[in-house]
């Protein structure tokens, strides 16, 4: 939606209209959506860590004659903006200090954000959309925003500000207008809406028949993880996940509910010895506490990952289906080093006949298949290692409706065959319908555990927007 | 087990993938081949020149199977020019300054191979210091160690059981009983492999097809004996590349050790997700790199009889043209073995029909940048074609 407003999608590749003014447009690229004063700034942020301040300001666009940079042009007109975003020396706090010759990389992720906001200013901004712009920031970065968001509807430039946190979207707002699954289903101006209004329409449709819910048995507790924490790779003394605790049992489709960014896949990935920063809490598996430092640990241990990006971490594209099948066992279909390739073959093609992956032989490269059918490699893959704990993490993005109703049904299988299923999911519909448990996280904490019964929509999204679970 | 039969009878026979990339290379291969051939008026076809030809190019070509190991995992070795003439430089300076028996010698030179790899695979496995910059690295300093070694001039002769490591022939009988040998082996391996297939109800090629390939292939060894034959047998050096081959075939395509590293090279982070030990593989290829420099630093130091302060100058970039050429992939994830002995014989043919033309060595080196750019161009350009 916003790559088409600020002109990343040229116009062309969609339907409809813009209009600014009266006027339509239909931007080209970026440049020609900043003419008409459109200035975007992405969630993750725009800038060149090792270039200056006010390089960054002026990218692309550097004042001066002849192919020579006028500096002293450019450090002038940065102090400028950036007095108006409130980040000049003068301003008596120390920490707020910025001035134009500071590389991009010495700055806070507030500060870098506020410098986002100046060379949109430099480009002579008057609808300026944020997406997600507090989504890194801290509570006093936030509120030093938001009071900038005010100065700046004061002078008339118009802010589009998407975000996920209702509270914010709450008081900055003077309309708000609501998209689900691409549609828009509903605009209202925030004196005439309430908070619980919002979330009603955020959840929208009803449920319908495409889960094949089972309850299941809960068996022994087979993965108990107490006090983790996860440090953000990005910047030090932050915690992607703090102080988090749970416990997943045997024949149970435990389902992890939460927004983007509520560090879900972190903490995943970081249980599963494949996230790049440090952790630290208890891990028990069987009651046993483990150290696990990497995926070949996790596995050892009977943990298997499906990961969200199967593209990036899950397959070897220029790879045929059986070499990414036995990729995760190598030692399963060999042996003293040596691959069997029949033996691979065998069980490649029985994992292909018991999930329905469909292709002309397995040989094929999994580039050339579906996404559906990538899923099913990427889960062959998994087990084929036996694993006690499968995490599915957004195991049906990207596939068809068909593949996704199959998908599930593999997992109710496996829960049946005595293993624990995780399934991380954004949508809100495959938890409700296929968990049995939910944990619903909320910027790196559990803000909630539900059983099938109790949850639904609207307590979910109250649990992931930081509403609380009363 | 009938419901998966209908995946079973699909299966492609992936016996002979010979892709659009091979054809070419051979006939381009075969193409300058008659361009020397007359442009030499015959003399390039004869038998004492072909083997000359082997010769020269084994030293190229072992380097070029380290140069494909590495590419594969999507890294690059600068040093192995360094390193190789810096252990053929220890080589002559433990034998002939030292003492040190020719065996000795040899077993502390591959040795220093593998503890050189073993360093600079650490660095770049462990301390994420990128290959390019390591091995750039290497290549300075093995310079200069080489230098240190021989303070800077020649260090002769050897024994005279070190120089038939690159000065020896195999005598033709032996020629012929390795010949055959290697006829049998390669026609019961064929003959297994089918009967496995056929055991698990797999594709296999025609009987008819699966005979004439036999044939061919024997065909074609025992007409390089005969070549080779003609002259004085098969080099010393030529034997050992050929065996090296043969090995790290096997390795690559036949073991786990093989198809993690093409994993790595294909997608490191799935590889890494998938429970590979990448750092361990990536330690263990630059191991081998080493390995396969040290033996062709004894085979050159062996051949000029002499540890010269020069030995092994620009080679890193002759094995990694040898593999790239050979249809190695810069991006990693795809290559063969093989391919760089193709890549490594393709530029000793250019190097040698040139110097037998008379033209002037600086067009040696133009030619061959060129067969360089445009062989990866058609790399890249018949893999948009493809899709």
């Amino acid at each position: 939606m916003i790559k088409i407003l600020c002109g990343v999608y040229p116009g062309g590749t969609y339907e409809g209209r813009i209009i600014i003014n009266g006027k339509e447009f239909s931007f080209e690229n970026t440049s020609a959506a900043e003419k008409q004063g459109v200035v975007c700034i992405h969630q993750e942020l725009e800038l060149i860590p090792d270039l200056t301040v006010g390089e960054n300001i002026f990218l692309g666009k550097y004042p001066g004659r002849f192919g020579l940079v006028d500096w002293n042009e450019i450090n002038r007109k940065t102090q400028d903006y950036l007095s108006q975003v409130g980040l000049l020396p003068k301003n008596n706090s120390v920490e707020r200090c910025v001035r134009s010759h500071d590389k991009i990389k010495s700055l806070g992720i507030g500060q870098k954000q506020l410098v986002e906001i100046a060379k949109a200013l430099a480009r002579d901004a008057k609808i300026l959309i944020l997406d997600e712009p507090t989504a890194a920031l801290t509570e006093s970065e936030v509120e030093t925003l938001l009071l900038l968001l005010e100065k700046l509807r004061a002078k008339g430039i118009t802010c589009i500000y998407i975000s996920h946190k209702l509270d914010e979207v709450m008081r900055i707002a003077d309309s708000v207008t609501i998209l689900r699954d691409g549609r828009t289903v509903g605009s209202s101006s925030i004196k005439d809406i309430s908070k619980n209004d919002i979330i009603r329409m955020m959840v929208g449709r009803e449920l319908t028949n495409l889960f094949p819910f089972e309850a299941h048995q809960q068996g022994e507790v087979v993965l108990e993880v107490e006090n983790y924490y996860v440090e953000d790779p990005a910047v030090a003394g932050r915690h992607l996940i703090n102080d988090v605790s749970f416990r997943v049992h045997f024949g149970e489709i435990l389902g992890i509910s939460g927004l983007m960014g509520a560090g879900r896949t972190e903490l995943f990935s970081s249980i599963f010895g494949a996230f790049p920063a440090s952790s630290r809490g208890r891990v028990l598996i069987n009651g046993e506490e483990v150290r696990i430092k990497n995926p070949v640990d996790a596995l050892e241990h009977g943990i298997a990952l499906v990961t969200e990006d199967r593209k990036k971490y899950g397959l070897v594209l220029g790879m045929d289906i059986k070499e990414n099948t036995t990729l995760s066992s190598l030692d399963e279909v060999s042996r003293v080093g040596v691959v069997d390739l029949n033996k691979e073959i065998f069980v490649t093609n029985k994992l292909i006949s018991q999930l329905r992956t469909k292709t002309p032989g397995v040989e094929e490269k999994v580039r050339n298949l579906s996404g559906g059918n990538q899923q099913k490699v990427v889960l062959q893959k998994a087990l084929l290692t036996k694993p006690k704990l499968l995490i599915f993490d957004e195991p049906t993005r990207g596939i068809d409706v068909g593949a996704k109703y199959e998908i599930y049904k593999i997992m109710n299988d496996l829960v049946n065959q005595g293993v624990a299923v995780v399934m991380i999911s954004s949508e809100l519909e495959e938890v409700l319908g296929m968990s049995n448990r939910i944990y619903v996280m909320s910027q790196g904490r559990i803000a909630g555990e539900f059983s099938a019964e109790e949850a639904n929509q609207e307590i979910i999204m109250h649990a992931a927007v930081g509403g609380g679970c009363e | 087990m009938p419901q998966w039969g209908v995946v079973v009878n699909k299966l492609k026979a992936k016996d002979s993938k010979w892709d659009a990339r091979n054809y070419v290379m051979f006939a381009a291969l075969v193409l300058i081949w008659i361009m020397f051939s007359i442009f030499t008026e015959g003399k390039f076809l004869l038998t004492r020149n072909i083997s000359n030809l082997t010769r020269q190019m084994a030293i190229v070509g072992i380097m070029g199977i380290g140069a494909v190991l590495v590419i594969i995992t999507g890294n690059i070795d600068l040093s192995v020019g360094s390193v190789m003439g810096a252990l053929g430089g220890l080589a002559a300076a433990l034998h002939i300054w030292n003492g040190v028996g020719p065996y000795q010698t040899i077993f502390i030179v591959l040795v220093g191979g593998l503890m050189v790899g073993l360093v600079q695979g650490t660095i770049v496995s462990y301390f994420n210091v990128p290959a390019f910059i390591v091995t750039l690295g290497g290549l300075l300093i093995f310079r200069g160690v080489l230098l240190g070694i021989t303070k800077g001039v020649s260090i002769a002769p050897f024994d005279q059981a070190y120089i038939l490591y690159g000065q020896a022939y195999i005598p033709p009988q032996f020629v012929w009983v390795l010949a055959l040998l290697s006829c049998v082996l390669l026609i019961s391996l064929n003959v297994l492999r089918r009967r496995s297939r056929i055991r698990y109800k797999f594709e296999v090629r025609s009987m008819m097809r699966f005979i004439l390939v036999n044939v061919l292939s024997c065909a074609l060894i025992l007409a390089v004996a005969l070549i080779l034959n003609d002259y004085r047998g098969m080099p010393v050096p030529v034997l050992i590349m050929l065996a090296l081959v043969v090995i790290f075939t096997f390795v690559a395509e036949k073991t786990t050790f093989g198809r993690s590293i093409y994993a790595m090279g294909g997608n490191f982070e799935a590889a890494f997700y998938s429970g590979i030990k990448v750092k361990k593989n990536l330690v263990i290829v630059f191991m081998l790199n080493g390995l396969l420099a040290a033996i062709a630093g004894i085979i050159l130091s062996a051949r000029l009889n002499a540890g010269t302060p020069s030995a092994g100058q620009n080679l890193e970039l002759d094995a990694i043209a040898a593999a790239v050429i050979g249809g190695t992939s810069m991006t990693g994830g795809s290559g063969k073995v093989a391919g760089a002995i193709l890549g490594a014989f393709f530029m000793a043919s250019i190097d040698n029909g040139m110097s037998m033309m008379n033209v002037d060595a600086y067009w040696q080196y133009i030619v061959k940048g060129i067969i360089l750019v445009s062989a990866v161009w058609f790399d890249i350009y018949s893999h948009k074609q493809a899709k």
